[in-house]
């Protein structure tokens, strides 16, 4: 029995390698945005995440975003920071995501708010992102609020966790992965991989402890616009690690965005072959218009159709 | 303790501008051992306000008490309050509370920013280490504090911004849950950290409105409310 239906956990559940794509909402009111980019890249991802004020900048909200997609007739991933809202606001959101026809979340503690534009802010953290797991699945299989009160009418989502391979401490990220799998997650996607090596020791020790069974793992990836967009992830953004020979060889290429693009879809094919990926998370930072080309050149098309309650 | 720190003087200059005479009220509890308002922090500033008011008149009055968080101590201010248009408080917002409630009749000023509970790391340098959050996990978390020390209060382990051994909002602040691995890896222990901890209980924080500690064994019944 599907636990959503969503066409992502249909995709996944079917056992086919699961393409994600990201969207990032405008800054600004008009949703238009949103739907000629739905338009766009329609038959080139299973689901579309809509990232939540991402970077802690006030965007267009992940859930109208999300809804906008419904209206398309697309899958809707949103995404959902533990940030701006307590378990009140969070709950209420879920159950307003749901009745707009939003079928997956995933669930984000949320950058903090010191590198978004509003840096005085205010942070909410009531809860973390594993307590938002357990939330939306005791909310989903039991009927039950946080507060143990009845939910008549539940929301059944697909629930998402992230996990970053790349951030420290190492070995606590897999013990970390297997707490958010403990507390609901049903797919997981990973910060953008760059450094095969140390995804490839993580998946490894992921297998170990068996959790690509009992979770589907999406291994993000994200195309390069130039060497100097990749040294400046290598050196300024925590948690992301980009080798010295990936700088290298966009340094050398000709044409840097190309190259980039070409190393985005080498990267999907080898993580294709490791062992317990079941799909990609494609990630391009306002580049979303290369999804076609990454997607076909990456051999990920057609996108299968699964239907019904399978 | 509870930590603090002076105003900027210009902030000072301007809170104390209307007044022609002022006590400055410092406390020789924790401001005095952070070195923001103790006894010779008191005649600093006082100092600092008479010459920077040398044209007009300004009478500026000096006294410290042991303790400006308890009424009993801030009754040896009482005469200097009565001669002065208003007290220019250099304790934490509990002293400069304590102070306003027993003279509602009169301006009380803080001349401090309150920063929080912590520790001296070395000398001139402070830190936070506790929120007052109502309900302890330090047992959980091997005596390091996720609420304080994490940037988002995790409770489940490191965000995905850990990295080298630091925080993501800061490359000067460390990870609380890189300090709590690394400890429960040097005790053996690591496995505890595997159980997932629940949703906290905020109203026994400030979320659950203003607080108070009422406790029958030690009251006196002629001790009000």
């Amino acid at each position: 029995m599907m636990k959503s239906g969503s066409n992502l956990e249909r995709v996944l559940e079917a056992g086919h390698f699961a393409v994600t794509a990201e969207i990032g909402p405008p800054k600004h009111a008009d949703g238009g945005v949103i739907r000629s980019r739905g338009e766009q890249l329609r038959g080139y991802a299973d689901a579309f995440n809509l990232t939540d004020n991402q970077a802690a900048v006030v965007r267009l909200s992940s859930i109208a975003a999300g809804a906008i997609l419904v209206q398309q007739g697309q899958d809707p991933v949103i995404q959902m920071t533990c940030r701006d809202r307590n378990r009140i606001g969070l709950q209420s959101d879920l159950l307003g995501a749901y009745a707009l026809g939003v079928r997956n979340v995933l669930c984000l503690s949320g950058d903090h708010q010191r590198f978004g534009n509003h840096p005085t802010a205010k942070n909410v953290y009531d809860l973390d992102s594993i307590n938002l797991i357990q939330m939306v699945k005791q909310l989903r299989d039991e009927k039950r609020f946080l507060s143990g009160e009845e939910c008549k009418i539940e929301p059944r989502f697909y629930i998402g966790c992230a996990a970053n391979p790349f951030a420290d401490p190492f070995e606590f990220r897999v013990m970390r992965l297997e707490k958010k799998i403990a507390a609901g997650a049903d797919f997981v996607q990973t910060q953008c991989v760059f450094d095969m090596e140390r995804f490839e020791r993580f998946m490894e020790m992921v297998r170990e402890r068996g959790l690509h069974k009992r979770a589907k793992i999406l291994a993000g990836v994200m195309p390069v616009k130039s060497a100097k967009a990749a040294a400046f992830m290598q050196q300024h953004v925590a948690g992301m690690m980009v080798p010295d020979a990936m700088v290298e060889r966009l340094k050398k290429a000709e044409d840097e965005k190309a190259e980039g693009l070409q190393l985005c879809i080498e990267q999907i094919k080898h993580l294709k072959t490791i062992e317990g990926v079941a799909g990609v998370h494609i990630m391009t930072l306002m580049w979303e218009e290369m999804v076609p080309f990454i997607v076909e050149q990456a051999g990920l098309l057609p996108r299968p159709e699964v239907s019904g309650d399978g | 303790m509870i930590v603090a720190e002076a105003k900027t003087l210009e902030e000072i200059f301007q809170l104390v501008e209307p007044f022609k005479k002022i006590l400055v009220a410092g406390c020789g509890g924790c401001v005095t051992v952070c070195m923001a308002g103790g006894a010779k922090e008191v005649g600093l500033l006082a100092s600092a306000i008479r010459l920077s008011r040398r044209n007009n008149q300004l009478e500026v009055l000096e006294q410290t008490v042991l303790r400006q968080c308890e009424y009993e101590f801030n009754r040896e201010l009482s005469s200097s309050v009565s001669e002065v248009e208003a007290v220019l408080s250099l304790a934490c917002g509990v002293g400069v509370q304590s102070l306003a409630e027993q003279n509602p009749d009169k301006p009380v000023l803080p001349g401090l920013n309150t920063k929080f509970m912590g520790l001296p790391l070395e000398q001139g340098v402070w830190a936070e280490r506790c929120q007052g959050c109502g309900e302890c996990v330090l047992d959980k978390t091997f005596g390091i504090c996720p609420i304080t020390r994490c940037s988002k209060s995790l409770l489940n382990g490191p965000c995905g911004g850990s990295q080298g051994g630091k925080c993501e909002i800061d490359p000067d602040v460390p990870c609380a849950w890189q300090l709590i691995y690394d400890k429960a890896i040097s005790l053996g222990q690591v496995d505890r950290l595997r159980h997932i901890q629940p949703v906290k209980d905020w109203s026994k924080s400030r979320d659950g409105g203003p607080r108070k500690v009422v406790r029958g064994d030690v009251r006196l019944d002629e001790i009000g409310q």
